[in-house]
């Protein structure tokens, strides 16, 4: 069991307010991921769930009864840090089993959960290494192992996969879905990336200093974005967002069009530009066209062989049922 | 980084700590500042409370006071200079590559771990000797007179005992400085085509000068403070009666506790006029 | 990466080097050697220098005197217990400032080691008086704590620096590992930071072994350890420079061992940190 609830949970770090009161539940078996830029409150808000801040004001629950003064080690939760936070002194089977050996389990079925969280995770043959010995991968297992033989009621992720290089973090992002999947424990993720975020997540919060901007499924956040700033943090890459006449001619302040909904047209596109930089990937071609109606390049995703050139016109037109509206608060417009 | 729970139990740990040194600090120091507005000479049975700044005055006044800062000032000043230019010489000197580097280290770190009644002891006899130490026959080999240094000279017989104590550790610290400056930085001054001299004035000793700051405000607080060396070889005759030794003099060899206790208050007040300059340096070096 | 050193330019250094250091050792090295001298070859005129008859007769001379083995154990009781003290007391309150530092933490680390500069005459006849009336002078309860005392700011100091080397997110780990307090000091943070434990320990029993201002007034034999033991060769029942030597190799020989193994944590203990 794990749901959690937050209720006007707020946090100050002196005077300064990090997290101003905020509601959220995550329900039980949910992967709920935050996401959100740099210095917005992640941690800070992972790190109230665990216990290791006090909240200033407001209540958590876990499972319904009251955490909010719980010390982090009572509150059965488990924790992932981004440095790993391995024991450099002890095997990894010590750094596993630490947490066991702290709730004073007997040895037997101590031996019996590292057997079989090391089989998961593909440490067996580690198991008398030290931490210092690991690659970052593998330290990341270990450190997922120490989660798991608790057998908590929630896991608590904070960047983990910030320190591997990319094919590694894509494995990683892989092996923890499927942990999800096998455990069905809920778990709190979070990550800047927000490709991670739609990857992984049930339920993606996204933060803006320290407020809840949108909860909701990824595509949910894809399809309709509550405001701007969800917007254009959500996807990848950015959507482009317009202002001015053409946003007034859709009843707008403002409209958003994602890369992947113009379509490259022969002649009398809605937008005519230059191509500027293009980047070739493949399987698809993203290109950054300067277009008089936007100041920044207008991004567009073409399929994988385009034979457009830096400098050549190329003419844009908007799937008209893919154009995003928001008001001048930068709201949605139905 | 914490929360409520722990931030108590860390006032309970550092606690223990605190009040120790707060009542080694306290109860003693007020001890002594009462007694220095006393006449308190436990020989005489004289016990008076209050005279006010009589002791102050006194010591203040005496020709010994006067005469002691003196020695103090060029005790701890010539120590200074000679542990500071010295030890930019010796660390400059180790920093260059050779054989055997790391026992050379500790052929020259090894006196400070001397017990200073044991250099002072050795030196007095084995080199100061008028008759039979080292330096005598190296007079007598050169055709020169044996020299007896503790009676001739006897200030800077000390200076001599304890600059070699100190040299160690100020060479061992400003080569720690030298090592962390960046041979690059060396590099490009030399690309830029600076010769030597130039190099050292313009690049290695702005660099050195915080470590040669930080020497020369822990060595003053500590050599304010020797003690060993002259018990052992002079017992502060023939002009090495430091301000240290002096308060020691009134206080446990002639019983004068109100005016040793001036003294000491005064010994305190100088001290912490070094002490605050050498916690700035500390105080900044913590925030970063 | 520098460039290459012609050996001529390093064989000066070396030869250069050599020559200082050992100059600076030369007062040491003449104290080894004079102490297997006969007392009649100490004081040769002129000195001798290798080619002399060996003998330990000074050593056992003054291992039979009847205060060295007491002195020697007084000095080993004091370093040790002092420094284990300190230790005591050290850790839960550097723990607590590196771990959970407050608003004023850095004014406590820094009033605590201002007290270390308070200079010893100042506080020296109260010191007398309290040993006095709790009837403890000359003993070695006595110098353990006050050595204690005086060492305690540099104890805190080393075991801070070390501390904050130590991520705070190991500790938070084992917090959400289900660690209570005590099995985080137990199990996670001292095995860490006993490396820097060990060099605290050594540098301040190298400093409570040589102290030589308590440790010579506040005793008079019972308690007195080397340093006092040491001074005494100066007193009127005789010079004897062979047998001087012995004593004084004897009495540094452990310490200059230590020493040797912890220079890096000296520079680290005295400048506290103000030099890296
Ligand atoms: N102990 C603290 N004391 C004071 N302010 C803090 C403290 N911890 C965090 N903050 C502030 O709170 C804000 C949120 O920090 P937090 O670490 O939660 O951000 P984050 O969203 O996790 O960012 P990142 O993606 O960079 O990890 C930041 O502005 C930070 O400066
Ligand atoms: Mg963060």
């Amino acid at each position: 069991m794990g749901r959690i609830t937050l209720d006007k949970v707020q946090k100050k770090f002196g005077e300064v307010e990090v997290i101003p009161p905020l509601d959220l539940t995550i329900e039980d078996g949910e992967f709920v991921v935050f996401v959100g830029p740099s210095g917005c409150g992640k941690s800070t808000l992972l790190r109230l769930i665990a216990g290791l801040e006090d909240v200033t004001s407001g209540e958590i629950r876990i499972d319904g009864s009251p955490a909010t003064n719980l010390p982090p080690a009572k509150r059965g939760l488990a924790m992932v840090f981004q440095s790993y936070a391995l024991y450099p002194h002890m095997s990894v089977r010590k750094n596993i089993a630490f947490p066991m050996k702290m709730a004073g389990m007997d040895q037997a079925e101590q031996e019996r959960r590292i057997a079989k969280a090391a089989e998961a995770l593909n440490l067996t043959d580690y198991l008398d290494r030290r931490p210092g010995q690991l690659s970052g991968g593998q330290r990341q297992r270990v450190a997922i192992g120490r989660a798991i033989v608790r057998e908590p009621a929630a896991f608590l992720f904070d960047e983990p996969l910030s320190n591997l290089d990319a094919a590694l973090r894509v494995g990683m992002r892989m092996e923890i879905s499927e942990l999800h999947a096998k455990l069905q424990t809920t778990m709190v993720y979070v990550t800047h990336d927000q490709v991670e975020a739609m990857t992984m997540a049930d339920k993606i919060v996204v933060l803006r200093a320290g407020h809840i901007e949108q909860v909701g499924s990824p595509l949910e956040l894809y399809h309709s974005p509550r405001n701007t700033f969800v917007a254009s943090f959500i996807g990848s890459p950015k959507m482009n967002l317009l202002t001015g006449d053409i946003a007034r001619s859709h009843d707008a302040t403002t409209i958003g069009i994602r890369p992947e909904h113009l379509d490259v047209v022969e002649s009398e596109g809605t937008f005519v530009g230059r191509v500027g930089v293009s980047e070739h990937l493949g399987s698809d071609t993203f290109f950054h066209v300067h277009i008089p109606q936007m100041e920044e390049p207008m991004t567009v995703r073409a399929g994988g062989e385009v034979g457009l050139r830096h400098g050549d016109t190329i003419h844009l037109h908007p799937q008209a049922d893919k154009i995003h509206r928001f008001d001048d608060r930068g709201l949605r417009v139905a | 980084m914490a929360t409520e729970h722990s931030r108590s139990s860390a006032r309970l740990m550092i606690a223990p700590a605190v009040f120790v040194l707060l009542v080694w600090m306290l109860v003693p120091l007020i001890m002594t500042l009462y007694f220095s507005f006393a006449d308190y000479r436990p020989l005489r049975a004289t016990f008076e409370t209050w005279i006010g700044f009589d002791n102050y005055a006194s010591f203040l006044t005496s020709s010994s006071f006067l005469s002691s800062i003196g020695t103090t000032l060029w005790m701890v000043g010539s120590i200074l200079l000679i542990t500071i230019l010295g030890g930019v010489l010796l660390a400059l000197l180790l920093d260059r590559p050779m054989f055997g580097q790391g026992i050379v280290r500790i052929l020259v770190i090894a006196p400070f771990f001397v017990m200073p009644t044991v250099s002072a002891l050795v030196w007095k006899n084995m080199f100061f000797n008028v008759d039979n130490g080292l330096f005598s026959y190296l007079f007598k080999f050169f055709g020169a007179q044996p020299f007896d240094f503790l009676s001739q000279l006897p200030l800077f017989s000390i200076v001599i005992i304890v600059a070699w104590q100190w040299l160690p550790f100020a060479t061992l610290i400003l080569l720690t400085a030298v090592q962390s400056l960046s041979s690059e930085q060396l590099e490009a001054a030399e690309m830029d085509g600076a010769p030597a001299l130039s190099r050292f004035w313009h690049i290695i000793l702005p660099h050195l000068s915080r470590a040669i700051t930080v020497v020369i405000l822990i060595q003053t607080i500590f050599l304010l403070s020797i003690f060993a060396e002259i018990f052992v070889t002079t017992n502060g005759a023939f002009g090495t009666r430091t301000l240290t030794y002096l308060v020691y003099q009134r206080v446990l060899e002639s019983q004068n506790i109100g005016l040793g206790s001036a003294g000491g208050i005064i010994a305190v007040i100088l001290a912490n006029i070094v002490a605050i300059f050498l916690m700035r340096i500390v105080g900044k070096n913590l925030d970063n | 990466m520098a460039r290459a050193i012609t050996t001529q330019k390093k064989i000066m250094w070396t030869v250069l080097s050599w020559g200082i250091g050992l100059l600076i050792f030369f007062p040491i090295m003449w104290t080894f050697l004079t102490s297997f001298k006969t007392e009649a070859a100490a004081i040769s005129d002129p000195p001798v220098w290798f080619f002399f008859d060996w003998t330990l007769e000074n050593y056992s001379a003054v291992l039979e005197r009847s205060n060295y083995p007491l002195a020697l154990m007084n000095s080993i009781v004091i370093a040790l217990g002092s420094t284990l003290l300190g230790i005591i007391i050290a850790v839960p309150a550097a723990w607590a400032m590196a771990f959970v530092p407050g608003k004023r933490t850095k004014d406590v680390l820094l009033w605590m080691l201002s007290t270390k500069m308070l200079p010893a005459v100042g506080v020296l006849y109260p010191l007398v008086l309290i040993a006095k009336y709790f009837g403890v002078m000359d003993s070695r309860i006595l110098l353990v704590v006050i050595l204690m005392l005086i060492n305690l700011p540099i104890i805190v100091w080393m075991l801070y620096t070390y501390f904050r080397e130590i991520p705070g997110e190991i500790l938070e780990a084992a917090r959400m590992d289900g660690a209570n307090l005590k099995n985080e000091i137990i199990y996670v943070l001292t095995p860490m930071a006993l490396p820097g434990i060990a060099s605290t320990i050594l540098l301040n029993i190298i400093l409570a072994w040589n102290e030589a201002f308590w440790t010579i007034i506040l005793t008079t034999v019972n308690a007195a350890p080397l340093t006092k033991f040491i001074a005494s060769f100066s007193a009127p029942e005789g010079l004897f420079y062979a047998k001087l030597s012995a004593a004084s190799i004897m009495a540094i020989a452990p310490i200059l061992i230590m020493g040797w193994f912890s220079q890096k944590q000296l520079v680290r203990g005295l400048t506290f940190g103000a030099v890296k």
